[in-house]
C-alpha cells in the first residue's frame, strides 16, 4: 500500500491508497454538502443536486453520462448524507482515464431548467418510496424529533412541498456555494499510478474555482423527546431510538462502534439475547454515527403493536445496565474480533477502503491505514467504555414510535 | 481480459457432498458458501408436506445450539473467530455463507458442521422461532416493494419452484417441531449439497478437512417434488401505499442451456444498468419513477426475466405502458452493436471485480457448480460474451418476450389496465 497526496492550486485535494494487488481502482469526489447545510426553504436540495449532477453537462446530455459510463464498465453511483454528498465508480484500471472523465465533468453539471421538472418527478417518487417503508419514515422523524431545530435534524430527501416549490436559480447558488474546488477532496484506492492521477486530477479539476465555504457545526445535544406516528396500514410497529454519543472529531468513537457492536450488533449482542433470541421483536439493534461536532446512537426495534412497551422496557434495561456496569473483558475482546474481521473484509475491495480513506481525510486531514484503524480499535480498554457511558448515557434516549398503536408509554 | 488464473479445484466425497474452491492471490480473507438443496420447494416433496416457512424454521433452529454449543456458545464463538455469517432457506437451497480470516477459516466450518450434522433442536427454541417467522411475516406485508416479488415469482415459475421462504402465517403458527424434524432429516444431505470456499486456502488441507468434517453425513434419497401449474398471470393486490409496485416475469433461458449468454444479454440491454432501455425511457426521459430495473433468475429446467418498478398512483398507467412497448421494441426491433459492447463491458467489469472478493467467489464457485456440475473460467465466459452479435442477441429477444407468456403482478391502492400487443 502506497499513499499519496497533492492539493492543486484552487485548493482540490487529490489523495491515494495504491495496491498492486487490486485487480480495479475506484475513484469518488467527497464533496462536503449535505442537507445540514441547508436551509428550511431548500430543504432536500443538497440530494435533488446529487441527482442533477448526472443530468448533464456542457459536453454531455443525461443519456451520455450513463452511457459514457457503462460503455467503460465502470460501476457508478453517489450517495447523499447529513453532512456529504459522494460520488464515485469502480473501474477496471485501463478504463480510468475514460471514466473519470465523466466523473469529473459531471461534477461541473448545467443544471438545465428541463431537466430540474423532469427530475423533481423521480425525487418525489423516491420519497414517495421512502413514505411506504416504516423504517424510514421512523428514522427521518426521530432525527427530527432528536435534534430538533438543529441543522442535523434535516430531512435528507426533504418533502414533496420543498422538492415541489424549489426553483432551479436558487440551487444553482446553492451549487456555487458549496461544490467549490476547495470544499472537495479527490481520492482513488486500489490499482494505479500515482503519476498518471495527479496528471488526471490537473487536466480535468484545475480550470474548477470558487470560494471556501463554511459549515457552522455547532455541537448539539438531543431532546429526548417522544413522538408517536399513526400508520393504520401497518402491521408491525416499528420505533427508532436516538441518544448521544462521541462526535467524529473524538477519539472515543472507536470505543463508540465497539459498544453498540455489544449491546446491539444484528447477532449474539445484549439486545439479540433480550429481544430477538427469545421471539419477542423481529428486529432489534443499536448502531453508532458520528457527525462533525455530534454524534448518535441509534436503536431500532420492530415488533407487534402490542409489545412495544414490554420491548422498550427491556431495551431500557440493557442500558440501564451496561450504565451501571459497563461491559466484561469478554465481551470486548469478542466484538474486537468482530469488528477487526469486518474491517479487513470491507477493505479488500476498493470501494471499501476509499469510503473510509475519504471521509477520514475530509474530516481530518490525515491519512489512516487500515492497520491502524485495527490498531485504534485493539487499544479500546473496558475503563474507556465505563467513561463512554458515563459521558454519554443511552438512557433515556429519544424515542419516535410508527404503526397501528399511538397508545405508548416509554419507560422513564 | 487481464491474466488471472486463479486455481480452481473440486473434490468429490464418497457421500457425494462437492467441495470447489478457489485461492485467491492478495487476499487475506477466506469465504465459504455451502448450499444444501433444501430450500422452500422441498416442503411439498411427497411424504413430506410440511407447510409453507418450514425451510426458514429448521434453518433458525439448526443455528440454536449444535454439537458441544449451545446457542449462546455457537454465537459467541463465532465471533471470537471474526465470522460473519447468514444463513438462510431461499426456494431452491438453503445456505450457509461465512467469511472471515483465512487462518479462521477451518475452525469457522468446523462449527458449521456441527450445525448441519449434530444440531441440538431443543424443543423450548420452535416458540420463539415460531414468533419471529410469524414476525418476519408481518413485516414483510408492511414492505410492499419485497412482498411483490415473493408474490410475482409464486405466480410465476410453476409450484413449487416459486415458493416464498418466509412461508405463511397459517403455516407458521401450526408447523410443529417434529415436522421441522423430519423436513431435516429428509432434505439435508450430502448427495447434491455443494461447498464453495474461495480465498487465502490451502487446498490440501482444506480438502481432507472437510472430509473429516462431512465425511460421515448419511445421504438420503433425493425428495421426489410434483410440479403443478401456478398463476394466474395477471393479478392485483390491494394495499393502501403510496406507491403502485408493478412487476413481470417472462419465462427465459436456462444457466447450462444453449441461449444462456443470449440471455442475458437480452435482458441487462433491456434494464441492467444506468443507460439500459427501462432507466433511460422510465426514468431518465420520463421521470415516472425512482427504481425501474430487469434481471435475470435462473433456476436448473427454468430461467426467468423478472421486471420491476414502483411508482404513484396517477404515473402507475404510463410506467407500466412504457414498460410494456420496451418490452416490445425489444422483442421486434433487436439490439444493436453499441448496446452489445456496452453490455460486454459491464459484465466483463463485474466478473474481474468479483475476483477481489472470497465472498462473491465463493458463491459463484458453489452456484456455478450447481448449474453446470463445473465451474467457468473467466476466458470462457469472456470468449461467449466476444461471440455474441446484435443478430444472435435480437433473435433471442423475439422468443423472450411473447406477450402470452408474461406473469403481471401490481400491488397498490388501485389495478392498472393491462393492454398486451396482440
Amino acid at each position: 500500500m502506497r499513499f499519496h497526496h497533492t492539493t492543486l492550486d484552487n485548493g482540490l485535494e487529490v489523495i491515494a491508497e495504491l495496491n498492486d494487488d487490486a485487480h480495479s481502482i475506484a475513484a469518488g469526489f467527497f464533496v462536503k454538502a449535505g442537507s445540514r447545510d441547508e436551509t428550511p426553504e431548500l430543504a432536500g436540495v443538497s440530494h435533488f443536486l446529487e441527482h442533477m449532477t448526472f443530468k448533464g453537462t456542457a459536453r454531455r446530455d443525461a443519456l451520455a453520462v450513463n452511457k459514457d459510463f457503462d460503455r467503460v464498465g465502470a460501476k457508478h453511483n453517489a450517495q447523499t448524507s447529513e453532512e456529504d454528498t459522494f460520488y464515485h465508480f469502480t473501474c477496471l484500471p485501463e478504463y480510468l482515464p475514460r471514466a473519470f472523465d465523466v466523473l469529473a465533468d459531471i461534477l461541473r453539471p448545467t443544471l438545465r431548467e428541463d431537466d430540474f421538472e423532469t427530475e423533481k418527478k423521480v425525487i418525489i417518487e423516491e420519497i414517495r418510496m421512502y413514505m411506504d417503508n416504516p423504517m424510514s419514515v421512523a428514522y427521518e422523524a426521530a432525527k427530527a424529533a432528536h435534534f430538533g431545530g438543529h441543522p442535523l435534524g434535516n430531512s435528507i430527501l426533504g418533502t414533496v412541498d420543498s422538492i415541489t416549490a424549489m426553483k432551479a436559480e436558487d440551487m444553482r447558488a446553492y451549487f456555487a456555494s458549496r461544490y467549490s474546488p476547495a470544499n472537495i477532496v479527490l481520492g482513488f484506492a486500489g490499482k494505479g499510478d500515482w503519476g498518471q492521477l495527479v496528471e488526471l486530477a490537473s487536466n480535468h479539476c484545475r480550470a474548477w474555482a470558487g470560494d471556501r465555504p463554511t459549515r457552522e457545526a455547532r455541537p448539539v445535544r438531543g431532546r429526548r423527546a417522544f413522538e408517536a406516528i399513526l400508520r393504520e396500514e401497518d402491521l408491525q410497529q416499528t420505533i427508532v431510538g436516538v441518544s448521544d454519543g462521541p462526535p467524529l472529531e473524538s477519539e472515543d468513537r472507536y470505543a463508540a462502534h465497539l459498544l453498540a457492536t455489544i449491546l446491539g450488533d444484528h447477532t449474539s449482542s445484549h439486545l439479540y439475547w433480550a429481544l430477538v433470541d427469545p421471539g419477542y421483536a423481529d428486529g432489534a439493534e443499536i448502531s453508532y454515527q458520528d457527525y462533525n461536532q455530534a454524534g448518535g446512537f441509534y436503536t431500532f426495534l420492530s415488533c407487534e403493536p402490542d409489545d412495544v412497551d414490554d420491548n422498550l422496557g427491556r431495551i431500557a434495561e440493557v442500558c440501564r445496565d451496561a450504565m451501571a456496569k459497563g461491559v466484561t473483558e469478554e465481551e470486548l475482546a469478542q466484538a474486537k474480533n468482530k469488528v477487526l474481521a469486518r474491517s479487513v473484509l470491507r477493505s479488500e475491495r476498493p470501494m471499501g477502503r476509499l469510503a473510509s480513506l475519504g471521509f477520514h481525510w475530509v474530516y481530518r486531514r490525515a491519512y489512516l491505514p487500515i492497520e491502524q484503524e485495527l490498531e485504534a480499535f485493539s487499544r479500546v480498554s473496558v475503563d474507556q467504555v465505563r467513561r463512554l457511558l458515563r459521558e454519554w448515557p443511552l438512557w433515556p434516549m429519544t424515542v419516535v414510535s410508527v404503526g397501528p398503536t399511538t397508545e405508548i408509554q416509554p419507560p422513564k | 481480459m487481464p491474466a488471472q488464473t486463479a486455481t480452481i479445484q473440486q473434490h468429490e466425497y464418497p457421500n457425494g457432498l462437492v467441495l470447489v474452491a478457489e485461492a485467491m492471490p492478495g487476499v487475506q480473507s477466506a469465504s465459504f458458501t455451502l448450499l444444501i438443496p433444501a430450500g422452500a420447494a422441498y416442503e411439498v416433496a411427497e411424504g413430506l408436506q410440511v407447510g409453507g416457512g418450514a425451510a426458514t424454521m429448521a434453518c433458525e433452529w439448526l443455528m440454536r445450539g449444535a454439537g458441544d454449543r449451545d446457542s449462546r456458545a455457537l454465537l459467541n464463538d463465532l465471533d471470537d473467530l471474526g465470522v460473519s455469517h447468514s444463513e438462510s432457506a431461499q426456494t431452491l437451497h438453503t445456505s450457509f455463507a461465512a467469511a472471515t480470516l483465512g487462518a479462521n477459516l477451518i475452525p469457522a466450518l468446523e462449527i458449521f458442521a456441527d450445525v448441519v450434522l449434530r444440531p441440538r433442536f431443543e424443543d423450548e427454541e420452535v416458540e420463539p422461532i415460531r414468533s419471529l417467522c410469524l414476525q418476519n411475516l408481518r413485516s414483510l406485508e408492511d414492505d410492499p416493494g419485497s412482498k411483490v416479488i415473493y408474490e410475482l415469482r409464486r405466480r410465476h415459475f410453476p409450484e413449487p419452484w416459486g415458493r416464498p421462504s418466509p412461508g405463511s402465517a397459517e403455516d407458521v403458527a401450526r408447523i410443529a417441531p417434529k415436522s421441522l424434524r423430519a423436513f431435516h432429516r429428509a432434505a439435508y444431505r450430502p448427495n447434491g449439497a455443494i461447498l464453495g470456499v474461495a480465498g487465502a486456502i490451502d487446498w490440501s488441507r482444506l480438502r481432507d478437512a472437510v472430509g473429516e468434517l462431512f465425511g460421515r453425513w448419511e445421504p438420503r434419497p433425493e425428495p421426489r417434488l410434483v410440479e403443478t401449474p401456478a398463476g394466474p398471470k395477471l393479478d392485483h393486490i390491494a394495499r393502501e401505499t403510496q406507491q403502485i409496485q408493478i412487476a413481470m416475469a417472462a419465462p427465459a433461458a436456462t444457466v447450462a442451456g444453449p441461449d444462456y449468454y443470449r440471455a442475458r444479454a437480452a435482458v441487462a440491454i433491456l434494464g441492467g444498468y444506468s443507460s439500459a432501455r427501462l432507466f433511460t425511457e422510465v426514468r431518465e426521459k420520463r421521470g415516472l419513477c425512482y427504481s425501474v430495473y430487469a434481471s435475470y433468475e435462473g433456476q436448473r429446467n427454468r430461467g426467468a426475466m423478472l421486471s420491476y418498478a414502483g411508482t404513484s398512483t396517477e404515473r402507475a398507467q404510463e410506467t407500466l405502458d412504457v414498460m410494456l412497448a420496451e418490452f416490445a421494441r425489444l422483442a421486434d426491433g433487436g439490439v444493436d452493436l453499441e448496446e452489445l459492447d456496452t453490455m460486454r463491458a459491464g459484465l466483463k467489469s463485474s466478473l474481474i471485480m468479483a475476483q477481489e472478493s472470497s465472498m462473491s467467489r465463493s458463491n459463484a464457485l458453489a452456484s456455478d457448480w450447481y448449474f453446470l456440475g463445473r465451474v467457468r473460467p473467466l476466458d470462457e465466459i469472456s470468449a461467449e460474451l466476444d461471440a455474441l452479435t446484435p443478430e444472435s442477441v435480437s433473435g433471442y429477444a423475439k422468443t423472450l418476450l411473447k406477450p402470452g407468456e408474461l406473469t403481471i403482478l401490481t400491488l397498490g391502492p388501485t389495478p392498472l389496465d393491462v393492454k398486451l400487443p396482440a
